[in-house]
């Protein structure tokens, strides 16, 4: 019986099963068999030639002599990227954490419908998006042109085309990703702890650090990470914000494939980016898995 | 009882505004003494959880005034209250271990560490869970949750205990050990206890006194020997333990003192006081154990007289429904080898004795 309805089950979850092995498997393995291979002279590789070149450029290069020299142009853009990232997340949260506090503290009508509006720049295309910031934040654009008609001669702005613009649009973009974890785990909170806190002698601030926050935690490291790792990743808000001036990771990997030709390594850097990724999802539930379960 | 704790006057909380309002406190005053283990009894929605936050700080008052030894409490936050809570839900801090649930109270307060922490040990060897420090608050089972959340209301020695049905969670057993507890805990720290309950055993078990509560008033305050033996008010007596019901004109009894004149034409004389102004249809309660039965030819002619019509053996004692006519039923419980003359047949006709102080005359 146990077994029939096992087999049944199974055939629930195989076109799920199927579709996920073949087009996430089949591909992942084709470009980490591409990152091994040499490349071609004209885009594309050398199907059998086998080569480590990829992993080996990612931090060398061979000058004339054909000697191997340190070259952190690629790492740089590895930094600048998990830096970038970085910054966006502590924006994210710095505005995400009051959002969704603010949130859980609402009747229960009330949460619904904003949490409706958290929701709605997804209903927007990303481009589209983007565009719109482009407007706005441009030299001329109405941000600048709101400045200079309350009389704060900008000189222009000179946002557009920056790291900052680019830091501005991520944390646009994933606000919601931030928002909507941390609720989830405050809506979660009971409010008698609060209570209970208060009755123990907290002010406000205190009732915040010592039993909000800490409660609210797998929340904020679900939230950072769900920001964090998309923002590595981000190709067209750093393309549009940035104006191409500005590399990040997945810039970088569309321009080996595209203009550079140089399949191997941006099949290898989508591999260094993938491993740091894996291994930041470790250290995550490898800190926090247990605690929910406790607090339960 | 010495000096006043906590003393409210004319205390009034609604709830929402327009259509929506709801009364849950209706103009009520009460003194609350040092040293005293002060239960608030009623039923759910009777206002005694209401009356308890408001002292713990949880709510604002709508009306009147809460004093702590003589100062206005009402605009400070609980934080700043020496005042602790007993939740009903313990609710403990999860992502705290039991020895830092207890000193958080105290280090809130300024308290070294190292000074909370041999309070807390304390605190941990007086709920008698010495061991339990490092544990996290999941590993407890219900009735050491509840010893902790008690332990750690306790530690910062509050000036008033408040306790919030803290013992429902628990099974009937564990009850019953924690109530004794509880007792003892109020009588070693000399603390002020204030204790909501609906449970009507509880409250007489533990009570120093009882406020009775009902739909937003206090109805009755009291010891637990008077709130039981002359309830003044039906549903004082209906709530707590049973009670017969009769229903009779006041007429005057003689010597100064009043008596009812049932239906059926007996007449009980009472002891108690009956303001003259009272005249006219009284409801009287008499509880079951205060009333007796002998064999019909040995009542006296002011007696009541009914039959048997239904017995029950309960064990320690039987419960005799005797109908007075007039479809009147009246319930009377006797104990089992008292050497009393116990054994009526269902259908025969039975006198029925009871002592006047046993009849309760019942405010309007």
């Amino acid at each position: 019986m146990g077994n029939i309805l096992r087999t049944k089950r199974f055939w629930l979850v195989a076109p799920a099963v199927v579709y996920i092995g073949f087009f996430m498997a089949v591909p992942l393995l084709q470009m980490a068999y591409v990152s091994v291979l040499e490349r071609g002279d004209y885009g594309g590789v050398n199907w059998g030639a086998f080569s480590m070149d990829a992993y080996i450029s990612f931090i060398f290069e061979r000058d004339l002599m054909d000697n191997l020299v340190v070259n952190t142009d690629y790492l740089q853009i590895f930094v600048r990227s998990f830096g970038l990232s970085a910054m966006t997340t502590v924006f994210a949260l710095l505005l995400g954490f009051p959002t969704a506090f603010y949130i859980s503290t609402q009747p229960q009508s009330r949460r619904n419908f904003l949490i409706f509006l958290v929701t709605i720049p997804f209903w927007t295309n990303i481009l589209v998006r983007n565009y719109a910031w482009m407007l706005l934040l441009r030299n001329g654009g109405l941000i600048d042109g709101a400045l200079n008609w309350m009389g704060l001669e900008t000189g222009g702005l000179d946002v557009l085309y920056t790291p900052y613009a680019v830091s501005i649009g991520l944390t646009y973009t994933y606000l919601p990703f931030m928002v909507l974890p941390i609720y989830a785990s405050l809506e979660k909170l009971d409010h008698r702890l609060v209570e209970a806190a208060f009755d123990l002698g907290a002010d406000k601030r205190r009732a915040m650090s010592r039993v909000i926050l800490p409660l609210a935690a797998p929340g904020i490291a679900a939230g950072c990470i769900l920001v964090f790792i998309p923002c590595l990743g981000a190709y067209v808000t750093p393309e549009l914000l940035g104006g191409g001036k500005f590399m990040m990771i997945a810039n970088l990997i569309g321009s080996q494939f595209g203009a550079a030709r140089n399949w191997p390594l941006g099949a290898g850097l989508g591999f260094v980016l993938l491993a740091l990724v894996l291994i930041s999802m470790m250290v995550y539930s490898f800190k926090f898995k247990s605690l929910p379960e406790e607090s339960r | 009882m010495s000096e006043v704790v906590i003393s409210a006057r004319s205390v009034g909380k609604t709830f929402g505004s327009g259509a929506d309002k709801v009364t849950a406190l209706d103009s009520v005053s009460v003194d609350i003494f040092q040293n005293e283990f002060f239960t608030m009894l009623g039923p759910s929605g009777c206002g005694k959880t209401t009356l308890l936050r408001l002292i713990g700080g949880f709510e604002q008052a709508t009306s009147g005034q809460i004093l702590l030894e003589g100062k206005e409490l009402n605009d400070l936050p609980p934080f700043k209250r020496p005042i602790n809570t007993v939740f009903q839900s313990y609710a403990l801090f999860p992502h705290l271990t039991v020895k830092q649930n207890i000193t958080f109270g105290l280090e809130m307060q300024g308290i070294s560490r190292k000074d909370a922490g041999g309070r807390a040990d304390e605190m941990l060897e007086l709920v008698r869970l010495a061991e339990y420090g490092d544990r996290v608050p999941s590993q407890l089972s219900g009735g050491q949750q509840q010893r902790i959340a008690l332990a750690r209301a306790l530690a910062p020695a509050p000036k008033v205990l408040l306790l919030d049905e803290p013992l429902s969670a628990l099974d009937l057993k564990l009850r019953k050990e924690m109530q004794v507890e509880l007792k003892r805990l109020q009588t070693e720290t000399g603390i002020t206890f204030v204790f909501v309950t609906h449970d009507q055993e509880e409250a007489l078990a533990m009570s120093d006194r009882i406020a009775v509560m009902q739909s937003g008033e206090i109805l009755q305050i009291g010891a637990p020997r008077e709130i039981y033996e002359a309830p003044t008010h039906r549903f004082v007596a209906d709530f707590i333990g049973d009670s017969n019901f009769l229903v009779g004109d006041l007429v005057d009894g003689g010597a100064g003192k009043r008596a009812v004149k049932l239906s059926g034409g007996q007449v009980i004389a009472l002891t108690q006081e009956v303001s003259d102004q009272r005249t006219g249809e009284v409801t009287v309660s008499v509880r079951p154990e205060r009333l007796g039965l002998v064999a019909e030819s040995d009542a006296g002619a002011d007696q009541l007289t009914g039959t048997v019509s239904t017995i029950i053996y309960f064990g320690t004692d039987t419960t005799y429904q005797i109908d007075l006519g007039n479809e009147a039923l009246l319930t009377v419980r006797m104990q089992n080898g008292s050497g009393a003359k116990a054994d009526f047949a269902e259908g025969e006709r039975v006198g029925i004795t009871m002592s006047p102080d046993a009849i309760r005359v019942l405010a309007d």
